[in-house]
């Protein structure tokens, strides 16, 4: 029961890397694409494509949030008494990006915009920052059972900071994918080839650090990698496997499939870090089982989970295909 | 385990977090919830007037109802990422509540995740719908808004209601949650009441606050049908909403006098256990002993029991090791009052707004445009807000020093590392930003509508069909 408890927490993990991480990498793009007159339009895309969807996908962070504190209360405040300063540092710039970014909509004028704008840009790259070196304190088991560990190694360690470039770097490449698609939707060939530079240029830097990372893992938490690269190992080439084929595919392929394979690769490394990790909920010391609530509990989570499946799903689904649709409209 | 349990009888002193923890928590819910009526009861009234606009044709109520799904918008990506931040505060500020009772508290939140899911799909399908989907079905994807931020509403309340009626759950010999029924846990004792009342108040504000903001306008000479029917929309549903509250209102006092008998005896500030109890207006505890204030005779005892012979617990009834300083006391009684004494001037404002309906029932125009009406309309929503945050502090502070009675003490549920007060400072700091940010946000979008004519301009960035967030056509489709 415990088990399929954190099954439920882990597919909101990966639901937001995938869905909220590539809204983060969107707000990189932003960051980084120059002055008001060159960036322009890789804002305007951002800004469209982000603009319908950002809140419900958002709102995974609170589903991970609860099932967590509901489904493994100790490890939570375990989490939380150790991890204060990243995670005090995330809320706070989830606070910056999102009323960034939505007031960055009303405004007109440059200067106004851009202070808006630079808001929710710097908060998109340090947010999934903090949250990766929350998962590498978590990971390399710098989290001790009772809590109150140390507050700055438990997340300015090898594994931490690796964490969080990832995290960044990840965030960025599916950004770069997801809008590489979607400037093909809007038959915008030259943003198209803009964004595809991007995904090419970040799968690069990603894939490289991903196999430093492998050396910085060994020395600094050896049974993470172990697990790896023995139960997890499938599902770390099927991730490569999926970026790889993205990028090959990125000249030609239907923007579904292109994003299908973008969010292939970041769900299968998130699954791969669940799965290395199993059956530890913390580092290597504190089992799913022994953190897990009550039974009942346990249950009335399931359930929610269940309707959220079978009535959030859809929803969204049926947002996601209005939102781009609506795409379809704007360009002609 | 966090939170040891302190030897009861032994006032371990406070640990050094506790007061900016609950001065950084006051403060964020604080303001999260004057936005919550937002999100909850003005989408419904934007659904009014959709409605309305859809129903008779009404270009002028369509208008409206896009003006305020453009306010909503903002107004909702305010209110989620500060909601987002008390989720964060829960266990960075109180994981000795999470910790013990994350198994039993967290049930209410989860139900209420899956509502905001719903919510902040439905919200976007609505405000990005406006152009691109048929009128009715369109109208018909803001319903889910409404329920949805019901039962959102409903499900945090429950969470609070279980603070203060906790049930649903058996503890074992070392205070640990072992067995957890969901169900009692979702509907304690509190929970009616609680939900009811809130709802009813988020209803209450949002009415009063929008049809405050047309009242001034029309006080300043803008009388066109726009603002006739921003007026009216708001009010009526504020109006509708006010003398059931009142009832609501006196139903969970008297609930609260039966369950909560702590609490109770701090709204009506009671040193002593009695019969008889008068009903003291305003006054504060000075050294035990209640000074300045007008009583009523026998009002307490008649509005708790019906009976002048009902006796009502004081202070001295709560052990002494768990009896509330006379500030917090105060502070509960002024609150209490200062809410009543706002729901009884907007009862009498109601009343007052349909008698001139009534009076204008033969006239084309039934809107009230009397200058002292308008004025108490302006005022009313700041009102509203301030009664809201009363309540609010009444059923909050009146629950100390429990965080959940009976079995944890507020100052053993708060964290003991980190610098709180370096947190809090940085959140209202941030907080600051934002709400001037919004407040510049909101009187942008106010100029704009008033410089451009209802109808042109609809694509333009920043015209009508330029919503906050949604992709407007005219950015695409002009030339970079």
């Amino acid at each position: 029961m415990s088990t399929l408890a954190a099954v439920v927490l882990f597919t909101g993990v990966i639901a937001y890397a995938v869905l909220g991480g590539a809204d983060y990498g969107a707000g990189f793009w932003d960051l980084t694409a120059g002055g008001a007159r060159r960036g322009r339009r890789p804002r305007h895309l951002v800004d469209e494509t982000l603009a319908p969807v950002w809140e419900a996908n958002h709102v995974w962070l609170i589903f991970c949030l609860v099932m967590l504190w509901t489904g493994f209360p100790t490890a939570f405040a375990a989490i939380m008494t150790t991890l204060h300063v990243p995670l005090g540092l995330a809320a706070l710039g989830i606070v910056l990006r999102g009323s960034g970014f939505a007031f960055r909509k009303v405004m007109v004028r440059t200067d106004q915009q851009r202070v808006t704008g630079a808001a929710f840009a710097l908060s998109s790259v340090l947010v999934p920052y903090f949250l990766g070196a929350v998962a590498g304190g978590i990971a390399s088991g710098r989290v001790p059972p009772g809590g109150r560990g140390d507050p700055l190694t438990s997340w300015w360690n090898p594994t931490s900071v690796l964490g969080g470039v990832l995290a960044v770097l990840v965030c960025a490449y599916t950004a770069a994918v997801f809008l590489t698609a979607e400037a093909r939707r809007h038959g915008d060939a030259e943003l198209e080839v803009w964004f595809r530079r991007r995904s090419l240029a970040t799968a690069a830097v990603t894939g490289a650090v991903a196999l430093a990372g492998l050396f910085v893992l060994r020395a600094d938490a050896p049974r993470l990698l172990d697990g790896l690269l023995s139960r997890g190992l499938p599902l770390v080439v099927l991730s490569g496997a999926c970026g790889l084929a993205a990028l090959l595919v990125l000249r030609r392929a239907a923007p579904r499939l292109l994003q299908a394979l973008a969010v292939g690769a970041v769900a299968a490394v998130v699954a791969g870090w669940g799965v290395a990790q199993y059956p530890y909920l913390l580092g290597t010391h504190t089992t799913i089982a022994a953190a897990a609530a009550p039974e009942p509990t346990l249950w009335a989570l399931t359930v929610v989970a269940a309707v959220a499946l079978a009535v959030v799903v859809p929803a969204t689904a049926l947002l996601f295909v209005l939102a781009q649709r609506g795409g379809l409209d704007a360009s002609h | 385990m966090t939170g040891a349990t302190q030897v009861v009888g032994v006032l371990a002193a406070d640990p050094e977090q506790l007061l900016p923890a609950r001065q950084m928590m006051a403060f964020t819910l604080g303001f999260h919830i004057v936005l919550v009526p937002f999100g909850v009861a003005f989408t419904a009234m934007m659904l009014i007037a959709n409605w309305r606009g859809l129903r008779r044709d009404d270009e002028q109520a369509l208008v409206l109802a896009r003006r305020w799904s453009q306010v909503a918008g903002v107004l909702f990506a305010v209110g989620a990422v500060s909601g987002t931040v008390l989720s964060f505060e829960l266990g960075l500020l109180w994981p000795g509540l999470m910790g013990r009772f994350g198994a039993a508290f967290g049930i209410p939140f989860a139900v209420e995740g899956l509502f905001f899911f719903l919510e902040a799909i439905f919200v976007a399908i609505y405000i990005y719908g406006w152009r691109r989907m048929r009128p009715w079905p369109h109208f018909w994807t803001g319903v889910p808004v409404v329920l949805s931020g019901i039962g959102g509403t409903s499900s945090v309340v429950a969470a609070n209601a279980w603070m203060n009626r906790p049930a649903g759950f058996t503890l074992d010999a070392d205070g640990r949650v072992v067995d957890v029924r969901p169900l009692d846990v979702l509907f304690t004792d509190a929970f009616g009441y609680e939900a009811v009342h809130m709802l009813l108040a988020a209803y209450m504000v949002a009415g009063f606050t929008i049809a405050g903001v047309y009242a001034v306008g029309m006080l300043r000479g803008r009388r066109d049908r726009l603002h006739r029917l921003g007026l009216v929309i708001p009010l009526t549903v504020a109006a509708i909403a006010t003398p059931v509250q009142v009832v609501v209102g006196d139903v969970a006092a008297r609930e609260v006098f039966q369950q909560e008998p702590a609490k109770f005896a701090m709204i009506e500030a009671l040193t002593e256990t009695d019969t008889r109890v008068p009903e003291v207006l305003g006054g504060v505890l000075v050294d035990g002993e209640l000074r300045y204030g007008l009583e009523v005779p026998l009002g307490a005892s008649l509005l708790a029991g019906l009976d002048p012979d009902t006796e009502i617990q004081g202070l001295d009834a709560i052990p002494a090791e768990y009896r509330p300083a006379d500030r917090l006391v105060n502070t509960v009684h002024i609150a209490f009052q200062v809410m009543v004494g706002i729901g009884t001037a907007l009862l009498a404002l109601s009343a007052w707004y349909a008698w001139l309906w009534w009076r204008r029932r033969r006239q084309p125009d039934r809107v009230p445009d009397n200058p002292w009406f308008l004025r108490c309309v302006a005022v009313s929503g700041v009102l509203a807000v301030i009664a809201l945050e009363a309540g609010w502090v009444v059923t909050e502070v009146g629950r100390q020093p429990w965080i959940v009675v009976g079995h944890l003490r507020t100052a053993e549920a708060v964290t003991t590392s980190g610098n709180v007060w370096l947190f809090y400072g940085a959140t209202v700091a941030l907080y600051a930003a934002l709400g001037v940010g919004t407040f510049f946000v909101l009187r942008l979008l106010r100029r704009r509508w008033r410089e451009g004519s209802d109808t042109t301009g609809e694509d333009a960035p920043g015209g009508e069909g330029d919503v906050p967030y949604g992709p407007s056509r005219a950015r695409t489709d002009a030339p970079a």
